[in-house]
Order: structure tokens, then C-alpha cells, then sequence
């Protein structure tokens, strides 16, 4: 038995912005992570993450936050999260008022060992939710990569779609599409470790 | 084979939880997937000093606009440790809250209680090698919330600690010693009983500080190396 037992997890409740995303939400105050990660001298194909964070009742969830954590192109986790390197790491609110979506601008991973498809991490905290949850977002023009995934080999068939971000591509823009589902029948996957 | 302790899900508070009203829609009601922890998983964002601004951790001083911050100035410090009791050196911890009158920076935040012009109620610092981290602050008020009738959320200031990877990822509340408020706030009274103490600050004159503000002591727990289990 561990000698010291775990803090209770809280919800980040709904007035976090200044905190945790204040630059998107216009505030004085320095960003941690941002929903911009793509740098001067980021290598890699340059791709626009965007979805809907939806509750139960099938409606639009503000008050969310939605962390990254992904690998660079070559498939290198950063060390440490320096200014003038890609850092792997971002943070974004779920949007106020009628448009909730969010958007991370990122590159597309490489992939981080032998057997796992390129994907990335995603965390999400809201209003309303008392412990965070973990996803993995993965891209639908890997079909390969994805086919022979250990962790999406796991899920049943039926679930597995929730993971996989599909590729739209508007004019010179990528775009991959993901809504995240707290619950209900179309409930996304989440993982625990 | 897996390396970190798993959540343990009797120290945090069921992902719906009804008193809690907003929990019931928007959490899962499925169990999540457990999957095996890789590279992914054992890595996670790392911070230095550049990700600090000025006075990060002195809330009275990083928001000053034009003088200071009205309230009861505290100490509000402890060590990030994981299961295993040891120190976490190297993590990031970030706090938000609201003034001293129970009202947040936040534009949403419509309690009628006056704000603070040179209150952000934001800071962050990285541990140091003891895994000890310390805020200068001021104690924040109780505010109303519209989850029940006479709802009040206790005095509470916002944690978010990043570890050595993203499983040890943890964002929750501290509360304070003795307060009343506590046996009626539903978030708080999430956890378990035997748990929802881990949440509480106590009262330290260690480290309080003579004619200048009161100290508050709380060591937070997050996930860690399972221990290596002893040969027969």
C-alpha cells in the first residue's frame, strides 16, 4: 500500500479563462499553452484540429478546456517547453456563447515508436466535470497506421470511429475534424492508464 | 508493463455525481478504456523559468494597477509529492481564484460583490528541488452559485499541477481549515469523506509570517512510479 494517497480531483468550474487560456479570452496575463503551436522553423505539414466539446443532451459545451500533447514530426517528445522549439503542448478554451468550438493549430506527428499510429493526446477539463479525461485523437488518412494500432485494436469495432479525426481540406488548409462526446450513445472513447 | 500507479478512483470523486448538477450531463457514463502506458503517456510537458512572468507568485503584487489589492494577505504553500512520499521537483503549478469579496476576474462572474482592480487572482511557479511550492495571496471570499437554493461555494483556490508526464496531470481546489461551508458544498463533498480531506489547507504558524500575513499548509498527492516490489 502506497504510504501517501492521491488529492481528490476538482472541476475547473466555469471561470478559469483568465488562469488558464487568458490571452484567447483577452487578458492581461502570459499563456501557459495556446491553441497556436506552429512556429518559425516548425517542420512538418501544418493541420488545423477543430471540433465541438457536446454534453449529453446533444448541446454545445462552453467552459471547456482541451490540452494537447503530441510528438514533434519526427516523432520526438520535447524535453522541456522552450519558446523558440516546437513544444508538443497547447491549451484552448471551448468558445462562449453561440460558437464553442475549438481549434488547435498544430502540425501532424511522426510516429513516436514502432507499433503506434501518430496521434495525440488530448485532456479535457470543463465545468461539470469533476475529474479530467483523456482521449487520443487519431487521423483518418492513416488507415494503415490506424489498422494496426495497438490501443484502437483494443476498442470495439464500433467505438473505434471516435477516434479518428477525419481530414478535410479547405482550399490550402488542412483541416481535421473532431467533436468530443462527454455522453450518450456517441460517447468518444476515453482512456485511463 | 506499466510503470505509474493508476488513478485510484476511491480518493477522487465519481465523474457523476447528481448533487452536483451539471456533472449529470456533461461527464462520461461509460467506463473508460484502461490501455497499456507508453512513450505518450510517461512523457508530458515540462516547464522552465521563461514560462514564469514577473511576481508570478505573488498575487498581490502581479496584478497592481494603481495600488494594492484590498484582503488578508497568505501564505499559502506545501510540497507536491507522489504516492510514494517523494518530493516532485520541477512541476508546474498554476492558481486561480476569486478577490476578497467572492468575486472573480472572470466577465461572466455577475455576483453582485465588488471587484478588484488590482486583483488578476492568477499565478504560477515551478517546485524547486524539495518539491515545495509557495504563493503570496489574499484569502478569497465565499460566492453564491446558482446548483441549489442558498448554494455557496466555500473560500477555494484553484490548483493545476503538471508532473513528470501527463498521468500525473491533476486540476483541483483547496480549501481552508474549519470552514463551515464545506459540509453543504457538493463539490467539495464529491470525494468521499476520508478523502475530501486531502483538499483542506491548515493553518501553519510555521508559516505565518510576523506582522504581514497568516501561512496555510497543504501538500498535494499526485500519481506516481509504482514501487518495486520486494524478491522472496
Amino acid at each position: 500500500m502506497s504510504p501517501k494517497k492521491q488529492t481528490p480531483s476538482q472541476t475547473v468550474g466555469p471561470f478559469f479563462s483568465y488562469g488558464l487560456t487568458p490571452q484567447q479570452y483577452g487578458y492581461d496575463y502570459s499563456d501557459l499553452g495556446s491553441g497556436d503551436l506552429v512556429i518559425d522553423g516548425t517542420e512538418g505539414e501544418v493541420i488545423t484540429i477543430t471540433g465541438t466539446l457536446f454534453n449529453g443532451d446533444g448541446a454545445e459545451m462552453k467552459h471547456g478546456v482541451v490540452e494537447c500533447w503530441q510528438a514533434d514530426n519526427a516523432g520526438k517528445y520535447a524535453d522541456v517547453i522552450l519558446k523558440d522549439r516546437f513544444s508538443g503542448f497547447g491549451r484552448v478554451g471551448t468558445g462562449r456563447g453561440e460558437d464553442s468550438r475549438y481549434s488547435i493549430r498544430t502540425i501532424k506527428p511522426g510516429k513516436v515508436d514502432s507499433e503506434q499510429a501518430p496521434h495525440i493526446t488530448l485532456t479535457i477539463f470543463s465545468r461539470g466535470l469533476m475529474h479530467h479525461t483523456y482521449t487520443r485523437l487519431y487521423f483518418s488518412d492513416e488507415a494503415k497506421a490506424n489498422a494496426l494500432d495497438p490501443l484502437l485494436k483494443q476498442l470495439p469495432l464500433d467505438r473505434r470511429p471516435t477516434l479518428i479525426a477525419q481530414r478535410i481540406e479547405e482550399g490550402t488548409e488542412i483541416v481535421y475534424q473532431f467533436d468530443i462526446h462527454m455522453q450518450g450513445d456517441r460517447e468518444t472513447v476515453f482512456l485511463e492508464f | 508493463m506499466n510503470s505509474f500507479t493508476p488513478k485510484d478512483t476511491e480518493s477522487h470523486p465519481p465523474l457523476v455525481h447528481p448533487l452536483y448538477k451539471s456533472s449529470t450531463t456533461r461527464s462520461p457514463t461509460k467506463d473508460p478504456v484502461i490501455v497499456p502506458q507508453t512513450i505518450t503517456e510517461l512523457t508530458g510537458p515540462t516547464f522552465d523559468h521563461s514560462s514564469l512572468p514577473d511576481h508570478s507568485a505573488d498575487l498581490t503584487m502581479n496584478g497592481r494597477k494603481a495600488g494594492e489589492p484590498i484582503g488578508e494577505r497568505i501564505i499559502v504553500t506545501g510540497r507536491i509529492l507522489n504516492e510514494n512520499g517523494d518530493p516532485i521537483s520541477g512541476a508546474m503549478v498554476e492558481i486561480w481564484q476569486a478577490n476578497a469579496a467572492g468575486r472573480y476576474v472572470d466577465r461572466e462572474d455577475q455576483h453582485h460583490a465588488p471587484e478588484d482592480p488590482n486583483f488578476l487572482g492568477a499565478g504560477r511557479m515551478i517546485t524547486g528541488d524539495d518539491g515545495w511550492y509557495r504563493f503570496l495571496t489574499l484569502r478569497p471570499g465565499a460566492y453564491p452559485w446558482g446548483n441549489h437554493s442558498n448554494a455557496w461555494r466555500p473560500p477555494h483556490i484553484h490548483f493545476s499541477i503538471f508532473g513528470p508526464n501527463i498521468m500525473t496531470r491533476l486540476i483541483t481546489q483547496m480549501y481552508f481549515e474549519g470552514d463551515p461551508l464545506l459540509q453543504h458544498d457538493p463539490i467539495y463533498g464529491g470525494a468521499s469523506e476520508e478523502a475530501c480531506v486531502r483538499m483542506i489547507a491548515d493553518f501553519s504558524m510555521e508559516h505565518t509570517e510576523e506582522g504581514f500575513a497568516l501561512g496555510y499548509l497543504w501538500d498535494i498527492i499526485i500519481r506516481g512510479p509504482k514501487s518495486t516490489p520486494f524478491e522472496d
